[in-house]
């Protein structure tokens, strides 16, 4: 079988682009997961709410980075909100009603974006046009972009995380939850204030994937799917471990939609998660505990 | 709080004065489900106090520390703290007032390192670079070892640097009172007179010490005043002073 | 049970299912219609309760046995002329058992969070493959086909009219509740119970956990592909909007608001959020999803043991 190396180039950059949204999108997740054990249903619905406001302050402005800004910000707030009614009430008990919680919740958000904008999907225009010869192809500048700017967000991210203040509360909450409060760390505004981070990462991405393809309120699901797919195999709670997850997995549907058709190629992220859950079920990208 | 026992040598303590005190815990009661932990627990630290606590397995000692630091909830009493009822606050707030607590098992951050882990307890609001660097280095200058390894991630520290780290870590909220729960537990011989030294410190400092114990000898040294709980309640309470010859009380509430 | 308690448990479930076998002869046609798909959604509820309520494990896959027996009846009803009622039962239910046996392999092992999400990809996996598989199962647009006779050989034959196959559909799913009923009071359903409540003191006695939650997840699927040749059977069409994960997570709610446990609160469950459904759709045309999400959203938090959680005790003995 003979694939030709510039088609195997072009999926290759294909699944690192794809790969850094999909990593921006799990990191929100996994810092989530890691904090206060929620697996965040609605996480794609956040995405897809962000590219919504996105359309909707780009109409309004004209200008795609303060539409990014504004789309991130506003979910990060409406992220907060969804926090404080639904899941805080939830702290302590059984971590299936959050799944629910979050399930019901993106019935809801999905519904509501359906209602509000229509079937029909709108554009965000490319903010950089432009294209250069990749061997057969016009491949446009904006995909590079996204991914150098999906990139540079989560690096910002990381460094919060590692050297801020409240990057130290933020890991240490997730560590123990309990002595975090010992040691005096406002442990309740943490968790908000990371759910609201994560949502906000979510929007971004949504805003950022918007010129791709057309926004409409079923963007999310699909997402949200091989989100949790990335942070399961990435390891739950690993921001290392979910941006490679991400990387290898959107290479390998990259690659695979060579042979077969690209809904099929989803099945690849199925097999390496079933794979994951069989064989280190701590996650692919993680040191397997002793 | 007066002796329960009526054959017990030791005499009755008096209560502290007001002004002298710290934290006052009033009949405070738990539950775990079912189960009554703390059936009315009563006692008094005063400021810069070193107070004990002994009893055997499972009487409620942890759970006593853990209730003055909002860990439990009690469903009755009261804790006040520098004349103010503290029993409904959260944890972080009582962490914010004063009162800071080392658990049994430890409990540092395992993936943050030495000094991360001292900032979760430095880094506060109103506390200037200086102060910072300051209590820093007073650390550092009490726990050597901590110095050496402050690049060094929590989990990899032995069992003694822990204990040292949890200690250093609840200084740097300058607390007015340290709740230590059990800082000898499966510590070498050496490292124990290293604890009773720093008890030593806090004490110097003018910090009070609300000290959860198996080991006797310790306590009793350190300590200016000693708690004996059974089931739940206090039960007998005395001077250290007069349980060195004391010996009955020991032996009933601990069994040694 | 005691005397008492007897006495009213059974008299009250001979009252329902009197109500519930007069309701086509009293009903306009629309509303007896719905009440069997009441009934369908129901045992499908109940199928996944075994799992939730008496197993401890959440999953979201039952759509992908639903979806299975579906087809099952599908291809059986397609391919034999004239179509036979209970080859149509005999397929799906293999098909099912099969699905679940390959589910179960994959899952049981994991916990929790694992085991749900696990089970949800096997729904989407099994959606793919249907939806795309267009020759075989007719892809996105699904198949049809007719509806058998209601016929046992050299017995009789009669056409199932709605009325007929309502009260079809109540015999099974009486039968399947009073069947689940018997298997959750049983040894085997006490050692389901004590794995919920504690597995790993369960698997310190000894009992190989493993066995059981895959015998539990397999009963479960046979259920739930039971419900999907009823549904066959009465919308005479299968499509692969069955099998994707979202119908799980409905499933999964009406178990919520019906109270887990109980078996008969997922069939109120079910008839709760369907006639809502049916309820705001007048008013909220196709947003009904938004005030009804609310709902179920306020009834965890609020109401966790469900509508029929307070009975959760009486209703299993």
């Amino acid at each position: 079988m003979d694939i030709p190396v510039d088609q195997l180039l072009i999926q290759t950059i294909n699944g690192i682009v794809t790969g850094m949204i999909l990593a921006l999108v799990a990191s929100g997740l996994t810092l989530i997961f890691g904090i206060m054990d929620v697996v965040n249903f609605a996480h794609g619905e956040l995405f897809m709410l962000g590219a919504y406001v996105g359309v909707l302050t780009l109409a309004a402005t004209g200008n795609f980075w303060i539409a990014l800004i504004v789309a991130t910000l506003v979910i990060a707030v409406l992220g907060a909100a969804i926090y404080l009614t639904t899941l805080r009430p939830l702290i302590g008990r059984d971590p299936l009603t959050t799944i629910l919680a979050t399930f019901g919740m993106s019935l809801v958000l999905q519904n509501y974006a359906l209602w509000q904008f229509g079937p029909v999907a709108r554009k965000i225009e490319e903010p950089i046009t432009g294209h250069f010869q990749l061997f057969y192809l016009d491949y446009p500048y904006y995909r590079l972009a996204i991914a150098g700017l999906a990139a540079a967000i989560i690096g910002v991210l990381w460094l919060f995380l590692k050297y801020g203040t409240y990057g130290i509360w933020i890991r240490a909450t997730t560590q123990d939850r309990v002595m975090a409060q010992a040691m005096g760390i406002p442990v309740p505004w943490v968790l908000t204030a990371v759910f609201a981070i994560g949502s906000g990462m979510a929007a971004a991405s949504g805003v950022l994937f918007g010129p791709l393809v057309g926004v409409n309120s079923q963007m999310g699901t699909s997402w949200v799917l091989r989100a949790f797919i990335v942070v399961v195999v990435g390891g739950m709670g690993s921001l290392s471990g979910s941006i490679a997850a991400a990387i290898f997995i959107s290479l390998l549907e990259a690659y695979a939609s060579l042979w077969v058709s690209p809904a099929q190629a989803v099945i690849v992220s199925f097999v390496v998660l079933i794979l994951t859950l069989l064989f280190r079920p701590t996650g692919l990208f993680v040191p397997t505990p002793k | 709080m007066s002796a329960v026992a009526a054959d017990v040598a030791s005499k009755p303590v008096a209560p502290l004065a007001e002004s002298e005190l710290l934290l006052k815990v009033e009949d405070i009661h738990t539950y775990y489900g079912k189960s009554h932990i703390l059936d009315g627990v009563s006692l008094e630290i005063g400021r810069g106090e070193v107070v004990g606590l002994l009893g055997r397995n499972g009487v409620g000692k942890s759970t006593t520390l853990k209730a003055i630091a909002g860990l439990v909830h009690p469903s009755r009493g009261e804790v006040v703290f520098e004349g103010r009822s503290v029993v409904r606050l959260p944890p972080h707030s009582l962490a914010r007032l004063g009162i800071a607590y080392v658990p049994e098992e430890r409990r540092i951050f395992p993936f943050l390192t030495v000094l991360e882990n001292l900032r979760t307890g430095l880094d506060r609001h109103g506390v200037g670079k200086a102060r910072k660097v300051a209590l820093l280095d007073k650390v550092y200058t009490y726990f050597p070892r901590l110095a050496e390894r402050r690049n060094q991630s929590g989990g990899t520290l032995s069992g003694g640097e822990q204990q040292m780290l949890a200690i250093a870590r609840a200084m740097m909220l300058e607390p007015k009172i340290i709740l230590l729960d059990e800082p000898t537990e499966g510590l070498m011989p050496r490292m124990v007179s290293q604890i009773s030294e720093i008890v030593g410190v806090l004490r110097d400092e003018g910090v009070a010490v609300l000290l959860v114990e198996q080991n006797v000898p310790l306590t009793l040294a350190a300590c200016r005043r000693i708690y004996f709980i059974e089931k739940g309640v206090v039960r007998h309470h005395a001077l250290a002073s007069e349980l060195h010859v004391d010996h009955a009380a020991i032996h009933q509430y601990l069994g040694v | 049970m005691s005397e008492q308690r007897f006495f009213v448990y059974w008299t009250g479930f001979a009252v329902i299912l009197a109500l519930l076998i007069a309701a086509p002869l009293v009903l306009p046609e629309f509303w007896q219609r719905f009440l069997t798909e009441i009934l369908i959604w129901g045992l499908l509820a109940m199928s996944s309760d075994i799992l939730i309520g008496y197993t401890g494990m959440v999953s979201f896959g039952h759509s992908a046995f639903f979806g299975l027996g579906m087809y099952g009846a599908a291809a059986a009803l397609l391919t034999t002329s004239p179509p036979n009622l209970w080859l149509a039962l005999l397929y799906g239910l293999l098909l099912a058992a099969a699905t679940a046996a390959f589910v179960a392999y994959f899952s049981t092992r994991l916990r929790d969070i694992y085991f749900a999400i696990t089970t949800l990809i096997f729904s989407q996996i099994f959606y793919v493959i249907i939806f795309t598989s267009t020759a075989l199962t007719g892809g996105e647009n699904g198949v049809n086909f007719r509806r058998p006779a209601f016929a046992i050989p050299h017995l009789f034959a009669i056409r199932f009219t709605p009325s007929v196959l309502h009260w079809f559909v109540l015999a099974i799913v009486a039968l399947s509740y009073l069947l689940l009923r018997r298997i959750t009071q049983s040894p085997f359903g006490m050692v389901l119970q004590s794995i919920r409540e504690n597995e790993p003191r369960t698997r310190a006695i000894g009992y190989p956990v493993e066995r059981y939650k895959i015998v539990a997840v397999m009963l479960s699927g046979i259920f739930a592909g039971l419900s999907g040749v009823l549904y066959a059977l009465q919308n005479q069409f299968a499509a692969p909007d069955f099998v994707f994960f979202v119908v799980s997570g409905e499933v999964v709610i009406y178990n919520v608001i019906g109270g887990i446990g109980t078996l008969v609160g997922p069939i109120v469950g079910a008839a709760f959020f369907l006639l809502l459904r049916e309820a705001f759709s007048r008013f909220f045309t196709e947003y009904y999803l938004i005030p009804l999400g609310l709902i179920f959203i306020a009834i965890v938090i609020f109401l966790p043991r469900g509508l029929l959680g307070f009975a959760r005790r009486w209703l299993n003995r």
